[in-house]
C-alpha cells in the first residue's frame, strides 16, 4: 500500500503532510493554519523571529504539547497515511518521530545506559545486540571514538557538545523515521556546532529531518527545504537555495537580509 | 551631576546598622544553642555509662539504664518511617508528576501544609481516637502509626519539591523517546531527585525521633523490656518527660543522659541529611 503522495514537481515523497494546522495555547492562536510537507530523507529548516511558532510547530509533530494542559491543535498532520492529531498511542508515535532538544539532556545514568535504555523500551534484545546497537548509534553520532573507553562513565561527565551528540545517538538508536531538532546548536560552541551540522547532513540519508534554528546560515548550510514563519503564519516554503537567494515574499526578503527579527 | 554625598552616607549608616542587627540576632541564636548543647553535655555526660545501654529503666532509688526506651524509640521510629515513607513518596510523586496541573493537587497541597504545621499532640489525640480506643489499650503499633502520620507530610513536601527541581527538559526528552510516563518517573525523575528525596526521609526520621506528645497517648510507656508491638512500649522522649518531671535525682540524671543521646542522634542525622542534600542535589 502506498499511502504517501509523490510531489509532481520535485519527485520527492511527502513523509509528513501538515494540512491547515491551527494551534492554541489556551485561547491564544499560535499557528494560524499551516500547510506544508516534510519530504522524506530531506532536511527541512524552520526559520523566523522569536515567537513566530516554529518551535510550536515542531512540538506538534510529536505531540509534545500533550504533556501540558490547555494546549490543543486543529487540522491534520498526515504521517504515512495516519493523522498524527488523532493518534492514541503517543509513545509509539514518539518512537517513530524522535526529537533532539535545545539544551543537551543526557539522563542521569551512564553513557551506555543513556542509549540502551531507549532501545530496551520497544525491543527485546540480547546483550550482544544491545552492545552492537549502542556502538552503531554512537558511530552515527560521531561520538564513538571519544567515548568508547568510558561507556560506563556518567553521561553528565561529557562536554556540552558531546552531550548533545549523545542525545542524537540516543534518538538514532531506536531507529525512528523522522527526527526533529529544536535549535540543537544554540547551547554549543562553533566547533561542536559544526560537528552537529555535519551529522545532520549525514543522517538525512536515513531519516527525514526537521530543524528549527535561529541561525540563518545554519538553515542555509544544512537544509534542502526552508520554511519561513512569521507571527504564526507560514510565509514562504520552498527550496532552501531559492528561498535564501530569491525569496518570493518581501517579508522573507526583509528577514533574511536582517532588516527585522 | 555631582554625587549626593549626604545621601550616600545615610545609606552607609543604614547598611551598617542592619548588618549589626543581623550579627546580633545570629549571635543570640547561636549562644542559646551553645548553652543548650553545653548544658546537655555537662549534665548528660555525667550519667553516661555502659549501663545506660544495657539495663532497663529502673524504679526510683535503684540502678538502671535506658535500654528499653532506646529500643522502643528505634522500633517505633522504624515502623513509623516504614509506613509513612511510601505513602509520602507516592503522594509527593502524584503532586509533582501526574497531578501537577490539576485542581485536586492544590487542595492536597494545602491540606498537606496544614498537616505539616499541625501540633503533634493533635496527631496523638487523633490516633488515640482511631486506634487506641477501638483496640482497648495502648500499643507500639499505635505509637508507630502516630509517628507515620507525622512522617507523611514532611516526605510529601520534600518529594514534591525535589521532583519539581528535576528540569522539565529531562521529562520531555524521555517522553520524546516514547517512554511511558511511569518509566519517566521511575527511571529518570527519581534517579535525578534521589539524593534530595533521601534527605527528606532522613529529616523526617530526625523529626519524629524526638516527638513526645504523639507517643504519650498511643504507646504510653513501659517500665520493662517489651518486644510485643501490641503492648505499651517505652521510648526515649516519653521516658525523658516522665523522669525529668520526677522528684528523684537518679531519674533526673537518666533523663539528662537520654536527652543527650536523642540530641546527638538527631543532630548527626541532620548533618548527614544536610551533606547529602548539598553535595548531590540535581542542578
Amino acid at each position: 500500500m502506498n499511502v504517501m503522495s509523490k510531489d509532481v514537481d520535485t519527485g520527492l515523497t511527502e513523509k509528513i503532510s501538515v494540512q491547515d494546522l491551527k494551534f492554541y495555547y489556551g485561547s491564544s492562536l499560535a499557528l494560524k493554519g499551516i500547510s506544508m510537507p516534510l519530504y522524506e530523507r530531506q532536511v527541512t529548516a524552520f526559520i523566523g523571529p522569536s515567537g513566530c511558532g516554529k518551535s510550536t510547530l515542531l512540538r506538534v509533530l510529536n505531540r509534545m504539547y500533550d504533556l501540558y494542559p490547555g494546549q490543543h491543535a486543529e487540522g491534520k498532520i498526515m504521517f504515512d497515511g495516519e493523522n498524527i492529531l488523532d493518534m492514541k498511542d503517543l509513545n509509539l508515535l514518539r518512537s517513530r518521530i524522535g526529537m533532539v532538544f535545545q539544551k543537551p539532556t543526557p539522563f542521569p545514568m551512564t553513557i551506555y545506559e543513556n542509549i540502551a535504555f531507549g532501545l530496551r523500551l520497544y525491543e527485546r534484545l540480547p546483550k550482544s545486540e544491545v552492545d552492537a546497537r549502542v556502538e552503531s548509534a554512537l558511530e552515527k553520532a560521531a561520538l564513538w571514538k571519544e567515548v568508547k573507553d568510558k561507556l560506563h562513565a556518567s553521561g553528565l561527565s561529557l562536554s556540552g557538545g558531546q552531550q548533545q551528540r549523545l542525545c542524537i545517538a540516543r534518538t538514532v538508536a531506536i531507529r525512528p523515521e523522522v527526527i526533529l531538532f529544536d535549535e540543537p546548536c544554540s547551547a554549543l560552541d562553533p566547533i561542536s556546532t559544526a560537528k552537529v551540522e555535519e551529522l545532520i547532513d549525514e543522517l538525512k540519508h536515513e531519516f527525514t529531518i526537521a530543524i528549527v534554528t535561529h541561525n540563518m546560515q545554519q538553515a542555509a548550510r544544512v537544509s534542502q527545504r526552508t520554511a519561513f514563519m512569521y507571527l504564526g503564519d507560514l510565509v514562504e516554503f520552498g527550496d532552501t537555495k531559492k528561498l535564501f537567494t530569491n525569496p518570493t515574499d518581501s517579508r522573507t526578503q526583509d528577514y533574511i537580509t536582517g532588516r527585522f527579527g | 551631576m555631582a554625587l549626593d554625598l549626604a545621601k550616600y552616607r545615610r545609606r552607609r549608616l543604614h547598611s551598617s546598622i542592619t548588618v549589626t542587627l543581623c550579627w546580633a540576632a545570629s549571635a543570640l541564636g547561636l549562644t542559646i544553642l551553645a548553652i543548650i548543647l553545653a548544658t546537655l553535655l555537662f549534665k548528660g555526660l555525667a550519667g553516661l555509662n555502659l549501663k545506660v545501654f544495657t539495663e532497663m529503666t529502673p524504679p526510683p532509688g535503684s540502678d538502671g539504664g535506658l535500654l528499653n526506651a532506646i529500643a522502643g524509640s528505634l522500633v517505633m521510629t522504624f515502623f513509623g518511617v516504614i509506613i509513612g515513607t511510601p505513602i509520602g513518596i507516592l503522594a509527593g510523586t502524584y503532586l509533582a508528576e501526574y497531578g501537577r496541573f490539576s485542581k485536586v493537587s492544590s487542595v492536597i497541597r494545602f491540606i498537606n501544609d496544614i498537616l505539616l504545621s499541625a501540633p503533634s499532640i493533635v496527631t496523638g489525640l487523633f490516633v488515640y481516637e482511631v486506634l487506641v480506643r477501638p483496640m482497648g489499650h495502648f500499643s507500639a503499633i499505635a505509637g508507630a502509626a502516630a509517628l507515620a502520620v507525622l512522617v507523611i507530610p514532611t516526605v510529601v513536601r520534600t518529594t514534591e519539591n525535589m521532583l519539581l527541581l528535576v528540569p522539565n527538559q529531562l521529562r520531555e526528552a524521555s517522553s520524546a523517546l516514547g517512554m511511558p510516563q511511569s518509566l519517566v518517573i521511575r527511571k529518570v525523575a527519581y534517579k535525578a531527585a534521589r539524593a534530595g528525596m533521601l534527605t527528606g526521609v532522613l529529616l523526617a526520621v530526625a523529626r519524629v525521633s524526638g516527638e513526645t506528645a504523639p507517643l504519650l497517648f498511643t504507646a504510653l510507656n513501659n517500665q520493662f523490656w517489651s518486644s510485643d508491638i501490641n503492648a505499651p512500649m517505652a521510648s526515649l522522649p516519653v521516658v525523658i518527660f516522665q523522669y525529668a518531671m520526677s522528684p528523684y535525682e537518679d531519674w533526673q540524671r537518666l533523663a539528662w543522659t537520654g536527652a543527650l543521646l536523642i540530641t546527638a542522634a538527631v543532630l548527626s542525622l541532620s548533618i548527614v541529611a544536610r551533606y547529602l542534600g548539598t553535595s548531590r542535589t540535581p542542578k
